[in-house]
């Protein structure tokens, strides 16, 4: 964002804050303060860890790094201490000086899935500033019993008549854009402003066929209450919560592939309780913190420790032995920069708006 | 008391809320024009995140679709409130209408969020509404009814009437019934002292539920967000957007202001109806 957004911001934050009689942030009565997303909301996760340190967690829900940004640039530095945020945004913290370094020493970088490092996106000049805690996959969900999981072996059937009118769309521009170029044989990571118009096609196919374009808990109610039968852009975030009660939710990575999303942490550089926030994140990273984080009760993802102290049956509703496979066929979310992402939003917008 | 305190007086009356009016809109919204004008990926000032609303045809439809909506909304919340107010304040005997209201806006109660949930799920394929059409061979299979723009006039509606009920309600009872007495002797029949007395007379009750009907509904997020299964978009679903994962306050500060132009010509044109003393 530009300087001047941030200065306007800033200031209206501190003159509404000033306006509030100086009260006293949420963060700091707390031991420690975290912006999340909502499966680290889940007391599951949250209560041994506090229990063991005899501190209070305090969390504050997000949605999208926008948000979240503009949450950190309303407040006063150290008022938080750690931060998840999508895999693939963790430079623009860093390049805010947002981020502190995380010592990899005390991390176990051993036991993540390689795949799911994201090097690329959250180690810079040698430094780490994000490790990657939970990933999965945008790709599709679908209900077992009433589609033909054959079909769903290729992206090309959410493009035919077959199943019209019983298809979602999650409503996330960049994973499903994702899909889409798959479905015409790009690689997420090369799309250009050239490829958008093919795009676009692709997406107006979809919605042509879907019944609605649905945010998470709308596209997890879609599916669970019949209202469509597939999700496009779907994956076990949606069904595995769904599963253990319906095993008919499920879903599958289509021979063109899936989108890699994965979710990080982050510890700020101006946190007052470094120490801390570094044990949270171990905490979280450990066998123990990974198999609560991934079966929260907000939504369900693969631990990104292959140590993660899962049940055989937890295991099995997140496919953990197929990862091998499914990691083979999956491509890296799309990382475009400003202008391209406007672009894309700006074609969702289309797709959105179109009868 | 000297002349400089009794000049002071009436501003030390109105103080707080001017106060109040500066700290809590003036700034804001001074604060939030002077973001809409920063340009995308650079310092400076420039129209830019105006001028994508004229040219870009989906986010200029979102506020066509915001507008039809709307305007659905108030007109039919005004036909279902009308007759309901009527029946309220003249059918219904004086010693039940404060029960009768109290259960008229009993919807109010519950929560917005959970009341456009449970419109979401009355209208799906499986819900009530379906069903019973189904059962009784009204129909052959379920029809789409939620995720669609009627869904959301319907949860819109629901909520209006009783805004409305209520504007149109206190206005009839303050009517005299002396208007009536005279239109009588003058030989109007009920529906001519309807139409040319007590209509026209409950105009600024219609007015001023209309104008606030009009005012919650063009801003509302939820609704449109939930029932309307984002098939289309209007203004606040596209201004929310902006936000989200790029955070651009600029395009979102922009379009804010343009849906509160709307607005601003919507109470220009309705001003005569809202004045607080009667003309």
């Amino acid at each position: 964002m530009k300087n001047l957004t941030r200065r306007i911001l800033l200031a209206a934050g501190v003159a509404a804050m000033a306006a509030a009689g100086g009260a006293t942030t949420a963060a700091q009565a707390a031991d420690l303060s975290a912006l999340v997303w909502c499966d680290h909301s889940d007391p599951n996760l949250l209560k041994p860890f506090e229990d063991a340190n005899g501190i209070k967690v305090n969390v504050k829900e997000f949605e999208g790094t926008g948000a979240g940004l503009a949450i950190i640039e309303q407040s006063q530095p150290g008022d938080w201490d750690v931060m998840v945020i999508d895999s693939i945004d963790v430079r623009r913290g860093v390049d805010k000086g947002l981020f502190a370094a995380l010592p990899e020493d005390q991390l176990p970088m051993a036991d993540i899935f390689p795949e799911v490092l994201m090097d690329a996106t959250t180690k810079f000049d040698g430094k780490r500033y994000g490790i990657t805690e939970k990933f999965g996959y945008n790709s599709i969900s679908y209900n077992n019993t009433k589609v033909d999981a054959a079909d769903m072996a290729t992206l090309a059937t959410l493009l035919g008549d077959k199943y019209k009118g019983r298809i979602a769309i999650y409503d996330y521009y960049l994973p499903v854009i994702g899909i889409a170029a798959m479905a015409i044989g790009k690689k997420t990571t090369e799309l250009t402003e050239a490829d958008l118009p093919a795009i676009k096609d692709v997406l107006l196919k979809m919605k042509a066929n879907s019944k609605a374009v649905t945010d998470v808990v709308a596209s997890q109610t879609a599916i669970a209450t019949g209202e469509v039968d597939i999700l496009v852009g779907g994956g076990e975030w949606v069904t595995a919560g769904l599963a253990r009660e319906n095993p008919a939710m499920d879903f599958t990575i289509p021979k063109e592939g899936g989108v890699l999303w994965s979710q990080s942490l982050a510890m700020f550089e101006a946190s007052k309780n470094k120490d801390m926030a570094l044990k949270f994140i171990q905490y979280v990273m450990s066998p123990e913190g990974q198999a609560r984080l991934a079966t929260s009760s907000c939504y369900w993802g693969m631990p990104a420790s292959q140590k993660a102290a899962l049940s055989d049956a937890d295991k099995k509703i997140l496919r953990f032995d197929e990862q091998p496979g499914f990691l083979a066929r999956a491509q890296p979310y799309p990382a475009p920069d400003e202008a391209l992402d406007k672009k894309m939003q700006d074609i969702w917008t289309e797709m959105l708006q179109a009868q | 008391m000297t002349a400089a305190t009794r000049s002071l007086a009436p501003w030390a009356s109105v103080g707080p809320a001017l106060a109040w009016t500066l700290a809590f809109f003036v700034l804001p919204f001074i604060a939030m024009a002077a973001v809409s004008l920063a340009p995308q990926g650079d310092d400076g000032l420039d129209l830019d995140n105006y001028r994508q609303f004229f040219v870009n045809a989906a986010y200029w439809r979102a506020m066509t679709n915001s507008l039809e909506v709307t305007a659905m909304v108030t007109v039919v919340s005004i036909l279902l409130a009308y007759p309901f107010a009527w029946i309220l304040a003249e059918i219904v005997p004086e010693r039940w209408q404060r029960l009768a209201l109290m259960l008229a806006v009993l919807p109010f109660w519950t929560s917005y969020l959970v009341r456009s949930y449970s419109w979401l799920l009355v209208l799906a394929e499986q819900g009530v509404i379906n069903a019973a059409l189904v059962d009784l061979g009204l129909l052959a299979e379920p029809v789409q009814l939620a995720n669609t723009r009627l869904a959301t006039v319907i949860g819109f509606v629901h909520f209006f009437v009783m805004l409305l009920t209520l504007t149109i309600f206190a206005n009839l009872k303050q009517l005299s019934p002396n208007y009536r007495k005279a239109a009588a002797d003058l030989g109007a029949g009920p529906v001519r002292t309807f139409i040319h007395v007590i209509l026209p007379l409950t105009l600024p009750g219609i007015m001023v539920g209309a104008f606030l009907t009009f005012v919650l509904a063009i801003g509302d997020y939820i609704t449109p967000q939930i029932l309307g299964g984002n098939n289309e978009l209007l203004m606040p679903q596209l201004i929310v957007m902006q936000v989200g994962r790029r955070g651009d306050f600029a395009s979102a500060s922009a379009l804010s202001l343009i849906l509160m132009a709307v607005v601003t010509v919507a109470y220009v044109a309705c001003a005569r109806w809202l004045k607080i003393e009667r003309a």
